[in-house]
């Protein structure tokens, strides 16, 4: 079956283009159909990845085009661990929250085209995953990114997510264009786009360390703008405006995933350039501890969630930039699972309630039992509570953090503020009275179903990586690799740190109460002001956007109008003006041009004849 | 009285003359037929000074004398008659439209 991995991707694609030829008129037959192709795709994905755990490599490539005499471009795929294991992720995944949308999408005018573009989407992650290749990867990579902006901008009508799906299109663009360089960079001075021939030339010393940093740099520019590190950041919070499902699937399952992805199938090159390893590990720790002070002060359920996530990939980053590959793919896996969770939950809030709003929430826990536990269950695992998911791998990066104090420290901070601000949006969310009005229409099994699936990797997924089994899932990505050690000492403080979180929140919040909260604001606020307004982030984009490039357009624009213009108006002027200071001349009177034909001659024959001299 | 030959000074002093008195009286006169009498004063100044020149240019030795000038006024005279005809004709359409046969009355080529 690994040989003929294409499949997983075919079948959504399939999915896709029936639901675009016609299908498209029957609402329900569209999302069945994607519930099915995606199902189909699942099921492939587990069989493939069992076939690689018992050892199946497969890789194939295909010629695309022929380039005279130089080597051809080729397109192909592979499955290996890190393949197999993205697979079953995204599968999974998206086909939850495919189901999950038959019940929050229903009645919605534009279910046909939203299942149409789920389709589309998880083609395009799982062609991203399977792809052996940067060019091919690249492509998928902005076919995701194609579906990004057509679902954020689902709801197109609303401008907020028009222009919301427009930033998140531009800003990942300025990504992808330092990815493209790097493609091209690295084809330059290895000659092949083929990961794996990559790897062989990089181990073989062929590349100058010099070039691959550089390479590596520019690629991860494009991982930076899809995995929303800083500073290319800012167009996450606002993506919230798509429909949570497609939240949960693309901005923090899967697609902003495959930036970190993207570092761990380029770790071969990687990890012969420091330079760069270093950027990745110091951008990612930074983002963590960013995204995580703007997580602790938003009002919108939604963008909280969304600053975790940056926070989060952050993390990812960090540890691939330590080195750590096996570590940050790890907590991939079961960030991909809680943090879909999370939001498949606050999307049954807001189905509940008609706002994002957290101060309007309150007391939900009441009609959602189910939601409140499961969000509870994914908040505990977020902020790394043993024996959840998200405590053996978020040790696991803290452990390999330990060799680089600032960067272990910002880490341990991240801890403590993810456990705040999570046990915020519980308490806000679900306990006291109801702040503002509630509009049970009852929730669809198809909403409920996903939560209870996906509770169980959030409770487990960690199983894959606990040190005392061996480490499986970094014997499976890295063999031969040394596992990680489990350090108690580490394990110790970060629980502890998280408690500590977990206790300020409760603190702040407790009976979802916020004068207490509101208080500390009012004491510190100049800081809560500077991270409600996102570091003015965007204001300095708007300024760069707005002003300066709006200005230097306004100057091209005047010099083109009246200097460019200037002169080809200027001489068209010149000579309607000549030619009317001249037509006085034309006076129509025969005598007058007689009296001129006289004189002319008159001059002529003086010219003719003086010098003659005159005798 | 002595009779004095006339020489060619003569002749041509009487074709300038004529020709200016025409040249003044074409550009002068507002009056078209003015302007077409003045006109044959100006072409019958040069028939003068042809006839005056062919007069007093000997031919070549053994040859008739040269006559070229002399000819020359004839094809004059005959294009002269033909255009005070087509002039004379243009006059009285200018004037069958404008009600005078002042030149400076025609004036529509002005720019």
């Amino acid at each position: 079956m690994a040989a003929q991995a294409w499949i997983i991707a075919a079948l959504p694609l399939l999915a896709f283009l029936i639901i675009a030829a016609g299908a498209r008129r029957s609402p329900l037959l569209s999302a069945w159909l994607t519930i099915l192709a995606i199902g189909a795709a699942a099921l492939v994905s587990l069989i493939v990845f069992g076939q690689v755990t018992g050892g199946t490599r497969v890789e194939q490539s295909y010629t695309w085009l022929p380039l005279g005499t130089g080597q051809p471009f080729l397109v192909g795929f592979q499955v290996d661990s890190l393949t197999a294991t993205m697979l079953v992720v995204v599968s999974s995944v998206s086909l939850l929250v495919q189901i999950y949308s038959l019940g929050y999408m229903a009645g919605d005018p534009g279910f046909a085209r939203y299942f149409a573009f789920m389709a589309l989407f998880t083609f395009s992650m799982l062609g991203l995953v399977l792809a052996n290749n940067l060019l091919a990867l690249y492509i998928f990579w902005e076919l995701v990114g194609l579906c990004s902006y057509l679902l954020i901008g689902h709801w197109h009508e609303r401008p907020s997510a028009a222009a919301a799906a427009k930033k998140a299109f531009i800003v990942t663009r300025f990504g992808d264009f330092g990815f493209l360089a790097g493609i091209l960079f690295l084809y330059w001075h290895a000659n092949t786009l083929q990961i794996s021939e990559l790897a062989q030339k990089v181990a073989a010393g062929q590349i100058p360390e010099s070039a691959l940093t550089v390479g590596m740099l520019l690629i991860f520019c494009g991982a930076a703008g899809k995995s929303a590190q800083f500073p290319l950041h800012a167009w996450l919070p606002d993506a919230m405006e798509g429909p949570t499902p497609v939240s949960a699937l693309i901005h923090a399952a899967t697609m902003v995933a495959a930036g970190v992805y993207l570092m761990a199938r380029t770790f071969p090159l990687l990890e012969h350039a420091p330079v760069a390893m270093g950027v990745v590990a110091s951008i990612g720790g930074f983002t963590a501890i960013f995204a995580a002070t703007m997580g602790l002060v938003s009002t919108d359920i939604k963008r909280v969630l969304a600053y975790s996530t940056m926070s989060q990939l952050g993390y990812m980053m960090m540890a691939i930039g330590l080195g750590a590959m096996a570590a940050g793919m790890f907590h991939l896996v079961n960030h991909a699972f809680f943090k879909a969770m999370l939001f498949l939950c606050a999307g049954s809030v807001i189905h509940l309630v008609d706002t994002n709003e957290m101060p309007e929430m309150g007391g939900l826990g009441k009609e959602r039992p189910l939601t409140f536990l499961a969000m509870t269950v994914g908040a505990l695992s977020l902020a790394g509570i043993v024996p959840l998911s998200g405590f053996w791998s978020k040790d696991e990066i803290l452990g390999a953090a330990v060799g680089s104090p600032i960067l272990f420290g910002a880490a341990l901070l991240t801890v403590f503020l993810t456990a705040a601000y999570m046990f915020r949006v519980i308490y806000l969310t679900f306990a006291g009275p109801h702040r503002g009005q509630v509009h049970d229409h009852g929730e669809p099994t198809s909403m409920a179903l996903p939560l209870v699936v996906l509770l169980v990797p959030t409770v487990a997924s960690g199983l894959i990586g606990i040190p005392a089994l061996g480490s499986p899932i970094a014997a499976f990505l890295e063999p031969g690799g040394a596992p990680a050690a489990f350090n108690p000492v580490v394990a110790a403080i970060s629980l502890l740190v998280a408690l500590a979180g977990i206790g300020t929140a409760t603190v702040l919040y407790s009976g979802g109460k916020m004068d207490r909260s509101h208080a500390l604001q009012t004491s510190l606020a100049p800081i809560h002001t500077l991270l409600v307004n996102r570091y003015y982030v965007d204001h300095v984009y708007n300024w760069i956007a707005g002003g300066v490039v709006l200005g230097i357009a306004w100057m091209a624009d005047n010099f083109d109008k009246y200097v460019i213009d200037g002169m080809v108006n200027g001489v068209g002027e010149l000579a309607v003006g000549t030619g009317g200071w001249l037509r006085r001349a034309q006076t129509g009177q025969v005598q007058a041009y007689a009296w001129t034909l006289l004189i002319g001659v008159v001059a002529l024959a003086a010219l003719a004849l003086l010098p003659l001299g005159l005798r | 009285m002595p009779i004095y030959p006339i020489a060619l000074q003569h002749g041509l002093i009487l074709g300038a003359a004529l020709f200016s008195l025409g040249l003044a009286g074409a550009l002068i006169k507002r009056n078209a037929i003015a302007i077409l009498m003045a006109i044959e004063l100006m072409l019958n100044g040069v028939n003068v000074t042809f006839v005056s020149f062919a007069q007093h240019m000997p031919g070549a030795p053994g040859q008739p004398p040269e006559l070229t000038g002399q000819v020359f006024a004839i094809f004059v005279i005959t294009v002269a008659a033909a255009e005070a005809a087509v002039g004379l004709a243009i006059v009285l359409a200018s004037y069958r439209l404008r009600h005078t046969v002042q030149i400076d009355a025609s004036s529509s080529l002005r720019g």
